[in-house]
């Protein structure tokens, strides 16, 4: 089983062809490297260089583990890179076979925008690559990016028109500037993405699943969302039906704010006398983390869930919420970059996956993701299979999303073609300014 | 004083700065290792698993013991190297030298427009208590100490790039047009007259003058402060009012005798501040994006990048030390009374 592709005439910035052998090399640096190129590689069933094949200069062949349909999407990742090997072998050194040292400074690559220049934390332009092969030449030559670090500066800039784009701005600053004229304001939902409450199941209360559901009842859903997303974003609340009828994902879970029904669910626990616990969220999302979480600590309170706030700094976030996932109560904003549901589920519900936060752990739920993931979306056993994991998922709550959120930018209303990647950067190449 | 006696007296003072600097390579190496936080994790990515955190774990070195680590780090810092900087990819010297400029440009500038306007205002005060001139300058104290930067910057690029437009955008040292002169010294303003670029000169110079203007109206406060409390001091003194007495000029008597007593605690000061304002500006980097070292290191801090922190600390310490031994020099040019035995 394999997947043969033919390399169009392209060349690389220096003017060298595109060869088979440049594209193997690249495969088999990524399956090689380690860290994150070489698991995400994994993710798609690329894992040794054995499977990559030069055919001659101008085909490749992927050998394939398994029939998987993530392979496909997996290559489109911004990890699989084609590489000028030949540039980058001239430069190697010792300890380091795939010349991470000389491509940290170096680029060296043949797509539509080369670098012109780059000074770390503060600006990278790119130049238009006029010999581009890869579609239609993009519109605008020279691109310059800085990094504004004041987000009431980039809102002075934007307003004033002296950049064409804001890119990634806080929702209450979108929502503000949606009213003025002179900036036109984008938002898009990003897919296969969820802002959640997580209930961990090493702390005890939560062991119990209507301690769980009574919070998905207790939380006023549509405050938080008016009051942290500013109304920007998709409503993942108030679903009709317990079991769901699409295979659609992320889709609405069937909890909306009813205290009535959280106290009467409490009750029926060890817990009815409430407890304490911390809610814990990341500082770096404190824009719509802050709000979130005040309204959660209010909403819980009533319920007799005491909770106190523990604001954790970036650096030490991913260490303790993810890693170690020893924080009772959190607020978590995983996304998948390939858009399927058992995706979402493999990484967020399994039992040992980096952003399964709540330690919950389910053999159903482990079979139903193992199964799946590799599966074909037309297979006739796939869409019933996703259906019992997000009926599984509205069951058991190990996350209760608050919303889907969306990517907001702000723009002169003269930029044309505003377009973004599913890993949340611009993409240049359709920009135009009319 | 002769020229070999200076001489010696600057070497004890570099040699008694060698334990301090001794010390704090101990004391940065260990904070930084104390901060919370895990590199490899930060460094793996989104999708890492176990293994690629342990891989990444090894190759920063950060398996070994803390002693193996620091001798590794102290054996690297002695050839000069400062390690790598993981949240960027380049070398921590290359990264401190390439912002050192911009944040001593800024701070420089400031200190010099703060100095200039400081000293008269406190002088005149201290010449006028009770006058309106002096309430001008308590005005201003006041003002200044208790005025966050980011506030007083954010106040300014509003009324000055947002309301009137008179200033450019607030996107570090140059406008998009231009490109940087070549570097000799690394303050843009200097290079490009070196270059003969004049424009290149405007345009720099139009970048600095709100960032400077905060920064100058922050650490204006300290100094105008210092210059008019020994003024009023020196003044009272007996000396003072012998030589009124003896009838000499009043101009004479302020700036021949007084001011040149006045001005020790003031440059104590000016140094003190020198120090503060090239780390801390933080803030008025974060409004107008300038690409210092007081950004650096707190995106360094916040991932954490060991490296990056151990180099700014270092180079700020070694700054210290430069400007103290500079101020020893000043004093032994201003004061009579510093005897060399002393």
């Amino acid at each position: 089983m394999s997947i043969t592709f033919t390399l169009k005439s392209a060349t690389f910035w220096d003017g060298t062809p595109v060869t088979a052998d440049d594209v193997k090399w690249s495969f088999d640096r990524a399956v090689s490297v380690g860290g994150f190129p070489t698991s995400q590689m994994r993710a798609g069933g690329l894992e040794k260089p054995e499977q990559f094949e030069v055919v001659d200069a101008r085909t490749f062949r992927v050998k394939l583990l398994r029939k998987s349909k993530l392979t496909l999407p997996d290559l489109a990742m911004p990890v699989p890179i084609v590489i000028n090997s030949k540039l980058v072998k001239q430069h190697l050194i010792d300890n380091d076979p795939w010349g991470t040292e000389y491509l940290h400074r170096t680029p060296a690559g043949s797509g539509a925008f080369k670098v012109e220049r780059w000074d770390p934390g503060s600006e990278l332009i790119y130049i238009r690559n006029d010999a581009w092969k890869g579609g239609p030449l993009p519109g605008v030559r020279r691109v310059v990016i800085r990094e504004v670090p004041s987000q009431a500066t980039r809102r002075a800039l934007i307003e004033r028109g002296d950049v064409h784009l804001s890119f990634d701005i806080p929702s209450k600053d979108a929502e503000e500037m949606s009213k003025n004229q002179k900036v036109k304001v984008v938002s898009n939902s990003i897919d296969n993405t969820l802002y959640v409450l997580c209930p961990n199941l090493i702390f005890e209360p939560f062991k119990d699943k209507s301690v769980r559901q009574a919070i998905a009842w207790a939380l006023p859903y549509d405050q938080i969302f008016a009051q942290a997303a500013y109304n920007r974003g998709v409503k993942m609340w108030g679903g009709t039906a317990t079991a769901p009828s699409t295979i659609a994902w992320p889709q609405a879970f069937p909890y909306k704010y009813d205290p009535d029904k959280a106290k009467a669910l409490l009750a029926q626990t060890a817990y009815r006398d409430g407890f304490e616990v911390p809610l814990s969220f990341d500082v770096g999302t404190a824009d719509w983390g802050d709000p979130a979480a005040l309204l959660i600590q209010e909403a819980l309170g009533r319920i007799g869930i005491k909770c106190t706030i523990d604001r954790i700094p970036g650096a030490n976030w991913r260490t303790v919420a993810l890693v170690e996932k020893k924080l009772p109560l959190l607020i978590d904003n995983f996304g998948g970059w390939l858009n399927t549901p058992d995706y979402y589920f493999y990484w967020a519900y399994l039992k040992g996956s980096l952003f399964n936060a709540s330690n919950y752990d389910n053999p159903e739920m482990a079979d139903l993701v193992g199964k799946t993931l590799n599966m074909d979306e037309s297979d006739p056993s796939y869409a019933p299979m996703i259906k019992r994991m997000i009926a599984i998922g509205f069951e058991d709550v190990p996350r209760i999303p608050l919303w889907q959120p969306t990517l907001n930018s702000a723009m002169v209303p003269r930029l044309q073609g505003y377009s973004f990647w599913f890993h949340r950067q611009v993409d240049a190449r359709t920009y135009k300014l009319a | 004083m002769s020229g070999p006696a200076r001489l010696g007296l600057i070497l004890q003072r570099l040699a008694q700065a060698v334990p301090a600097l001794i010390g704090i390579v101990v004391v940065t190496f260990l904070l930084t290792h104390a901060l919370p936080g895990d590199p490899a994790i930060y460094f793996a990515g989104p999708a890492a698993t176990p293994d690629t955190i342990a891989e990444i774990r090894h190759n920063l070195g950060l398996d070994r013991s803390l002693p193996v680590q620091f001798l590794v780090y102290v054996e690297n810092l002695a050839r000069g190297d400062f390690g790598q900087s993981i949240s960027t990819g380049q070398s921590v010297g290359h990264e401190l030298m390439t912002r050192l400029p911009a944040s001593l440009e800024l701070t420089l500038l400031a200190l010099l427009v703060s100095t200039a306007i400081a000293v008269p205002l406190g002088i005149l005060a201290a010449t006028r208590p009770d006058s309106w001139i002096d309430h001008l300058c308590r005005f201003v104290v006041t003002a200044g100490v208790s005025l966050p930067t980011f506030f007083t910057g954010l106040a300014l690029v509003y009324v000055f790039y947002y309301l009137l437009g008179w200033a450019p955008a607030p996107l570090g040292r140059l406008d998009v047009m231009y490109t940087p002169p070549d570097t000799v010294t690394g303050f843009y303003t200097i290079d490009a007259l070196l270059a003969g670029d004049l424009e290149t000169f405007a345009s720099a110079l139009a970048q600095l003058a709100l960032p400077a203007a905060t920064l100058a109206l922050f650490t204006l406060a300290p100094l105008a402060r210092m210059t008019r409390g020994s003024m009023l001091q020196v003044l009272g003194g007996e000396f003072v009012r012998t030589a009124r007495a003896a009838g000499l000029r009043g101009r004479t008597v302020l700036f021949t005798y007084a001011f040149r007593n006045a001005v020790l605690p003031v440059i104590t000061t000016l140094g003190m501040v020198f120090s503060f304002a090239l780390g801390a500006n933080v803030l008025v980097e974060k409004v107008f994006s300038w690409p210092g070292i007081g950004s650096f290191a707190i995106s360094a801090l916040v991932v954490p990048d060991y490296a990056a922190v151990q180099g700014f600390v270092l180079l700020m310490a070694l700054l210290f030390v430069a400007l103290n031994l500079a101020i020893d020099g000043l004093y032994l040019l201003i004061d009579p009374r510093v005897e060399l035995n002393s």
